[in-house]
């Protein structure tokens, strides 16, 4: 079970919805995010071209931030997702800043926070907070390692990037082109 | 032109807009880590070399700062962790892929271990100190057998120490300026030669301020030669590494690198350095200073530099 997750960047329109509707599911404390919009301009007037991403942690494959921790607070959880448990973090702070993403922040009562692919709904076999209430249905979530699955379907299907590939980290944040 | 302006609506505090998740407790932790494993190195090398009673600033006087030092900087570490009682786990894990395991499991190490060197030699330093209780007595005597053993393991532990100061940053593929493995051989010769500067300035020996002088020298040219590397090996890699290298070379820390790290805390001092082994007469505080605040402020400067680096997409 690899579980990924794909943004369709044609849909997706920066409502921000996502953004409201992890920090309401999973108590993130005013201020702070777990997932955020940018939005990419490219070009010269008049010639422009926009994208838009909903972005978070990268669930990468290979990640930085597992090899970095000192404690084994940062581990590989159920599927391949990256949590943190709390009870081990330290806050050091040293995955924070090996993640070239910037996807991880100190919680206000101190150990390492970042987006968790909504494990708890994912065990109860529901779609993360972020994908269950898009309005333009722009968010896939799924497991790769099952051909049927519908990100697997998309991914075969449609164009598609991740960022900074190079960084070398394999990431499992998908964005459809 | 293609141009390309990127928005985001993520503010994190300390995250956004520019990564500073470490303050001023990781610099200062790394230059008073460079400077206590420089003197535990040349304090074991040269009484393994049997240059104590020749060499005694360096051998038994400056052990004495060390375990303060350690100190402090472990007093720095603690106060950047933000979830502090959980501090015991590091030592619940051995993690080799971590340079933060490496760190903590070396320090636990060689804080006692600093002390019991630092005992070594008290009676030596100080002709009326007396141990008191029989035990410490025979556990002296035993530390004493020991000596070319633990000045072994010491000069071991110190290179650790020393190098993975700058290991811990190079291994954060995710911010390029600090990702060469140049950090760590720059920072322990610069913790070398900080500790050299002050051997050279509390030594009251000629034999023994020549010898260091011209150590720190000698030091002091090898990190000119890895600056200079360092940015050779960041021009010709990718784009990221080219633009951290330009942070220093026109960027916001060219004046503070160029001026006061290199020119006021490398070649003014080793130039002066140069002077003084030639009999001309130098007030021997302006190179240590000079050289001790390079120092720290190389560690400032990385530090920052490194966080303000970053993958663009």
């Amino acid at each position: 079970m690899r579980y990924a997750m794909a943004v369709d960047t044609i849909k997706c329109v920066g409502c921000n919805d996502c953004v409201v509707a992890c920090q309401t599911e999973n108590d993130v404390p005013i201020g702070y995010c777990r997932d955020w919009i940018v939005e990419k301009t490219t070009g010269t007037y008049p010639k422009l071209q926009l994208e838009i991403r909903s972005e978070r942690c990268n669930h990468c494959a290979n990640a930085p931030c597992v090899r970095t921790c000192p404690t084994e607070a940062s581990h590989y959880g159920p599927g391949g997702i990256v949590l943190v448990e709390k009870n081990e973090c330290i806050g050091c702070k040293a995955c924070i800043t090996s993640c070239p993403y910037d996807a991880r922040f100190v919680h206000p009562e101190g150990y390492v926070d970042k987006c968790t692919f909504c494990i708890h709904r994912v065990e109860k076999g529901q779609n993360p907070a972020c994908v269950a209430v898009c309005p333009t249905h722009a968010m896939i979530f799924g497991d790769l390692d099952d051909p049927n699955s519908n990100i697997s379907r998309a991914m075969a299907t449609r164009k598609w990037k991740s960022l900074i590939p190079e960084a070398g980290t394999d990431p499992k944040v998908f964005y459809l082109i | 032109m293609i141009e390309e302006i990127i928005t985001s609506g993520r503010m994190n505090p300390e995250i956004d807009p520019v990564l500073h998740a470490w303050g001023w407790e990781i610099p200062l932790y790394l230059f008073l880590g460079g400077i206590s494993a420089g003197i535990l190195i040349f304090s074991a090398y040269f009484s393994l070399r049997g240059r104590q009673d020749e060499l005694p600033v360096a051998v038994k006087w400056m052990p004495l700062a060390v375990p303060a030092l350690i100190g402090i900087g472990l007093i720095a570490l603690l106060l950047d962790l933000s979830h502090v009682f959980y501090a015991w786990q590091l030592f619940t894990n051995i993690r080799w892929e971590s340079p933060m395991s490496w760190g903590a499991w070396t320090l636990m190490i060689i804080t006692p271990l600093s002390i019991a060197w630092l005992a070594i030699w008290l009676e030596d330093i100080f002709p009326k100190w007396d141990w008191k209780f029989d035990e410490a007595k025979a556990a002296i005597a035993w530390l004493k057998g020991q000596q070319r053993n633990l000045a072994k393991v010491l000069i071991l532990l110190s290179v650790i120490l020393g190098m993975y100061t700058g290991i811990l940053l190079s291994a954060f593929n995710a911010r390029p300026f600090w990702n060469t493995s140049i950090l760590g051989p720059l920072f322990l010769a610069s913790g070398l030669s900080a500790s050299a500067a002050l051997v050279a300035f509390f030594s009251k020996s000629e034999v023994e301020k020549r010898l260091f002088t011209r150590i720190d020298i000698m030091l002091i040219s090898i990190e000119l030669f890895m600056i200079v590397h360092l940015f050779m090996g960041h021009l010709a890699g990718t784009q990221v590494h080219i633009q951290a290298a330009q942070m220093f070379l026109g960027g916001p820390f060219t004046v503070p690198f160029w001026v006061f790290v290199v020119g006021l805390g490398l070649i003014l001092p080793v130039f002066l350095e140069l002077l003084e082994l030639k009999h001309k007469f130098i007030p021997a505080i302006v190179p240590v200073v000079l050289i001790v605040a390079g120092n720290l402020m190389l560690r400032f400067i990385v530090v920052n530099a490194g966080q303000a680096s970053r993958w663009l997409y």
